[in-house]
C-alpha cells in the first residue's frame, strides 16, 4: 500500500495511468430451442474491463506564485442571498442599536449582545468556538486545536491564517482570550449581504479598510461596511455555513468532496433537499440547531442510529441530522427489499452515487515535493488543464478529481485518530483517522467515504507526525511559505506546541477518511441494483466490503463448478446415448 | 394389436407445459441473479424470477388439488418391479431395437424409472428449491420471524443454487428421454394430444 501510494506520485502532479485491468470470466449460456424444450449448456467468454480512474488533466500552465499563499475565496459581494428569512418578526435594519458606524467586529458583537444577552455564552460552549472535542468513545482530545490532518496539517503556529474560519476575532496565537464575549463573531454566521469576508492572515477579522489581498497581488478587497452587514443579520443561510465549510482545506471543494460552493444555489441534480427551485433546505434544516450547538459531527458521526426511527427532531436527545431522523429507515414504499438493504447499508451509499458532483475535489496532496523554486528563486504554481493547481511550491503536488466513486467501509461511528503524540510506523500508510466497524457488531452500516491520500512530514527519531510552521507575516524567518526551509519550519511548528523536533524528518504516506453524506442525489440517480450486483463492468461497488453475501457476486465457486460439471456430464451422457442409438438404428435399417 | 389410450388429461397437459415454461424461465432468470451471465440485467432478472416463482406456486396449488381429488397422485407411488428391466432397456435394448419393457395403461402411465425420477423431483429437488427460495424471498423478515440466528443468506443461497443445478440436470435428462418411448415421438405426442399408442 505504501509503495502503491508512493508510485502514483509524479513531480508534476499527474498520476500514472493504472496499468492493471481486471478480467472477469463469465459463464455464458446459449439456449437453443428444440420443440420448445431443449436446453444446451456451456460456453465461456471473457470480458476485459478496465479499472482506470477518470484521468485528471495534465498540467498546462505555469505561473509565478503570488507572495501570499494561494487560496480561493468566496465570490465577492453576491446579491440576493439564497434564503431570505422573510417570516422573521424583526427587521434588524430598524434597530437603533445598529444605526451607527462600527469600527470593528467586536463592536458589532457588543451591540448584538445588548439584546441577545446569552448568545456569546452559548457560542463559547460550541465546537465552532472551542475547536476542541473530547470524544467520549475513544477518550481522544480532538478538534482543530489538536489534530493533524493531511491537508494543511495543523493550526499550531499558523493560527492567524487558519482562524479566518473561527467564529471569533483575534485568535492569532495562544494568548487568545476564549472567555471574552466580544471576541465572538456573530456576523460570519448571520449576515446576509455576502460582503463579509474574513481573510486568512487577519486572525478572524474582516478587512475594515480596503486592502490588497493577497498582498502584492494588485487585487483589492474592499473594507467591509459593518453597519450594512450588521443590519442584514438573520438565520444562517447556505452561504453563511459555506463561507467556511465549502472552502475547508484551503480552497473551494478541496476537503470534503460533498461540500463546496456549488451548494450555495444548487439545482435538483446536485442536492435534492437543497434544490433552490424545490425544497430549498438550508444547512440548519437538517443540522437543527438549538442554543448555538450545531448537531452533526464527523468526529463522532451517527453511523447507525439506535433504533433508526424517525423522531421529533430537537426534542429527542438524538442526532437530528441523520437521514432517518426524518425518513425513518424504511422509506421505500414500493420495495420492501430496499428497506431491508437499509438495515445494513447507509442511505448515503445508494443515494450519493458519487462525490465531487458539483466540481472537482482534491484527492491527493504530497507535501514532500514542496519547496521547489524557479530560476529566479521564486515559488511557482503549475495548473492542470481544468485550472486547478497541480503543483504549488508552497504546498507540493495535488491531484483533483470529479465525480469520484467513493470507497465503501463498514462504519459504526467510532473514529480513531493519529494524533501529535501517536507513534507511527513509517513503513506503512498512516491512517490519520481510522473508521471502526464490522459486519458483525450490529452497530455498523456500509458507508461511502472519501479517502484523501497524502505525504507529510514526520520525525524520524520520535516516529511522530510533525507540525510545520507554514504561514508567516513579513519578516518571519521560519515560515515555510516565506523561506522554504523544512528544518526551520518544522522546528518552529513543533516549538509552538512545546514539542521537540529531532532535526531528522522524512515524509510518510497518510490516508484520511471523510464520510460522504451531503449532496444527496434525486432518487432517479441513486445506485442501480447492478452497480453492486452482477455488474456489467465486472467490478461492483461493494466488491471490497467484507462479510456480505451478495447475490450475483458471491457464488460458492465449488458448488458452481460441481453444478456445471454435473449438468454438462448429463448433457454429454444423453448426447452420447442418442448418438449410439442413431448409429444402431442405421445399422439395423441396413440389415 | 395396438390401442389408443387417453393418458394425459387436459389439465395435466396444461400443468406440464406451463410448468415446463416456468421452470425453464426460472432457471434462465435464476442463473442470471446468481451471476452466471447477463441477459435482462440484475434488477429485471430478480423481478421476473420472483413473479415466475409466485406463478409456479399458484400452478402447484391447482396441481396438488387436482392430484388429490382425482387420485392421480397414486401414479407416483414408487415401485421397484421392472426397474431392472427399464435400466437394461436404456443400457442395451434400446440400441438393438428390443421392445419397450413397459406397457402404458391408464392406471400406470409412468414407467418405474419415471415414477422414481418424478418422485425425486417432487420430494427432494422441489422442496429444496421451495424452502430455500421462500427463505431467500423473505430474507427481510428473518429478524421478525426469529430466524436470523439460525440462517445465513450464504447457506440459503447455496441450497437454492444446489436445487437449481439438480433441476437443470433433471431437465436435460428428461428432455432427452422424451425420445426414448416406444417410438421417437411417442412421449411428446402423448403430452401434446393426451393420447398414447399402447398395446392391448
Amino acid at each position: 500500500m505504501a509503495e502503491a501510494a508512493g508510485s502514483s506520485w509524479h513531480p508534476l502532479g499527474c498520476r500514472r495511468a493504472p496499468s492493471s485491468s481486471h478480467r472477469k470470466t463469465k459463464i455464458m449460456f446459449r439456449i437453443h430451442s428444440l420443440l420448445l424444450l431443449t436446453l444446451v449448456a456451456g460456453l465461456s467468454a471473457t470480458s476485459p474491463v478496465s479499472l482506470a480512474n477518470p484521468d485528471t488533466a495534465a498540467p498546462t500552465s505555469v505561473e509565478p506564485s503570488p507572495d501570499y499563499p494561494k487560496i480561493t475565496l468566496p465570490p465577492p459581494a453576491p446579491k440576493s442571498p439564497a434564503i431570505k428569512d422573510s417570516k422573521s418578526t424583526a427587521d434588524h435594519g430598524k434597530f437603533k442599536e445598529l444605526q451607527r458606524d462600527f469600527q470593528s467586529g467586536p463592536e458589532v458583537t457588543q451591540a448584538c449582545l445588548e439584546c441577545h444577552t446569552e448568545a456569546a455564552r452559548q457560542v463559547h460552549q460550541s465546537k465552532h468556538w472551542q475547536w476542541e472535542y473530547l470524544n467520549p468513545q475513544t477518550g481522544q482530545l480532538l478538534g482543530k486545536k489538536y489534530i493533524i490532518n493531511n491537508f494543511c496539517t495543523s493550526i499550531a503556529s499558523n493560527q492567524a491564517f487558519c482562524t479566518a474560519c473561527h467564529v471569533g476575532y483575534g485568535w492569532k496565537d495562544d494568548s487568545f482570550d476564549f472567555a471574552n464575549q466580544e471576541n465572538v463573531d456573530c456576523l460570519v454566521c448571520h449576515e446576509s449581504t455576502g460582503t463579509y469576508r474574513k481573510l486568512p492572515g487577519m486572525a478572524g477579522h474582516p478587512p475594515y479598510k480596503d486592502v490588497e489581498f493577497p498582498p502584492q497581488s494588485g487585487r483589492i478587497v474592499k473594507g467591509v461596511n459593518l453597519q450594512a452587514v450588521a443590519q442584514s443579520v438573520g438565520k444562517s443561510s447556505r452561504r453563511n455555513c459555506g463561507a467556511c465549510h465549502f472552502y475547508g482545506g484551503g480552497g473551494d471543494a478541496v476537503k470534503h468532496g460533498d461540500l463546496d460552493s456549488t451548494l450555495t444555489n444548487p439545482g435538483r441534480y446536485l442536492d435534492v433537499h437543497m434544490d433552490k427551485d424545490g425544497l430549498n433546505f438550508s444547512c440548519g434544516e437538517c443540522h437543527l440547531t438549538t442554543g448555538h450547538e450545531v448537531p452533526g459531527s464527523r468526529y463522532a458521526p451517527t453511523a447507525k442510529d439506535v433504533d433508526d426511527k424517525a423522531h421529533m427532531r430537537g426534542k429527542d436527545d438524538k442526532n437530528p441530522a441523520t437521514c432517518q431522523a426524518c425518513h425513518a429507515n424504511d422509506p421505500h414504499r414500493q420495495n420492501a427489499r430496499l428497506n431491508h438493504h437499509a438495515e445494513k447499508i447507509a442511505c448515503q451509499t445508494c443515494h450519493i452515487p458519487e462525490f465531487a458532483r458539483g466540481q472537482p475535489t482534491k484527492m491527493q496532496w504530497d507535501w514532500s515535493t514542496a519547496g521547489k523554486l524557479d530560476q529566479d528563486g521564486k515559488p511557482f504554481i503549475v495548473k492542470d488543464s481544468a485550472g486547478h493547481p497541480a503543483y504549488d511550491s508552497k504546498k507540493g503536488d495535488f491531484r483533483y478529481e470529479s465525480n469520484v466513486i467513493p470507497t465503501y467501509v463498514w462504519f459504526n461511528g467510532t473514529v480513531h485518530y493519529t494524533l501529535r503524540d501517536t507513534h507511527l510506523d513509517p513503513t506503512q500508510v498512516v491512517q490519520i483517522n481510522r473508521f471502526d466497524g464490522s459486519p458483525d457488531d450490529g452497530q455498523s452500516k456500509i458507508w461511502p467515504i472519501k479517502v484523501f491520500r497524502g505525504k507529510q512530514p514526520y520525525d524520524k527519531a520520535t516516529q511522530q507526525l510533525l507540525i510545520p510552521h507554514t504561514f508567516g507575516t513579513e519578516g518571519d524567518g521560519a515560515a515555510f511559505w516565506k523561506v522554504f526551509d523544512w528544518n526551520k519550519a518544522l522546528e518552529a511548528g513543533m516549538r509552538a506546541t512545546d514539542r521537540h523536533f529531532s532535526g531528522e524528518f522524512g515524509f510518510v504516506s497518510t490516508e484520511m477518511a471523510w464520510p460522504i453524506t451531503h449532496m444527496v442525489a434525486p432518487k432517479e440517480d441513486a445506485l442501480r441494483c447492478d452497480q453492486c450486483h452482477a455488474p456489467a463492468e465486472g467490478v461492483g461497488r461493494l466488491d471490497q466490503v467484507p462479510g456480505i453475501y451478495m447475490p450475483g457476486r458471491s457464488a460458492n465457486p465449488w458448488l458452481d463448478r460441481a453444478g456445471w460439471i454435473l449438468a454438462l456430464l448429463t448433457l454429454l451422457g444423453v448426447l452420447a446415448h442418442g448418438a449410439v442409438r442413431m448409429v444402431a438404428a442405421r445399422k439395423g435399417a441396413r440389415q | 394389436m395396438s390401442q389408443r389410450i387417453y393418458v394425459f388429461k387436459r389439465f395435466e397437459r396444461f400443468w406440464h407445459w406451463s410448468q415446463a415454461l416456468l421452470i425453464i424461465s426460472l432457471l434462465v432468470t435464476g442463473f442470471e441473479v446468481h451471476g452466471s451471465y447477463r441477459l435482462l440485467g440484475f434488477e429485471k432478472a430478480v423481478s421476473w424470477h420472483t413473479t415466475l416463482a409466485w406463478s409456479l406456486v399458484g400452478l402447484w396449488v391447482f396441481a396438488i388439488f387436482w392430484h388429490v381429488t382425482t387420485g392421480e397422485w397414486r401414479q407416483y407411488i414408487p415401485t421397484l418391479s421392472k426397474v431392472d428391466a427399464m435400466i437394461r432397456y436404456y443400457a442395451f435394448g434400446i440400441f438393438t431395437g428390443a421392445p419397450h419393457p413397459f406397457k402404458v395403461t391408464r392406471l400406470r402411465k409412468h414407467n418405474p424409472l419415471q415414477r422414481l425420477a418424478y418422485l425425486g423431483v417432487f420430494l427432494l429437488i422441489s422442496p429444496l428449491i421451495w424452502v430455500s427460495g421462500w427463505l431467500y424471498l423473505f430474507n427481510s423478515q428473518w429478524t421478525a420471524w426469529g430466524l436470523n440466528a439460525y440462517l445465513s443468506l450464504q447457506w440459503v443461497a447455496f441450497f437454492h443454487t444446489l436445487g437449481a443445478f439438480l433441476m437443470l440436470t433433471f431437465l436435460i435428462a428428461h428432455v432427452y428421454l422424451i425420445t426414448a418411448g416406444h417410438t421417437l415421438g411417442a412421449h411428446l405426442k402423448a403430452m401434446i394430444t393426451g393420447w398414447e399408442e399402447g398395446e392391448a
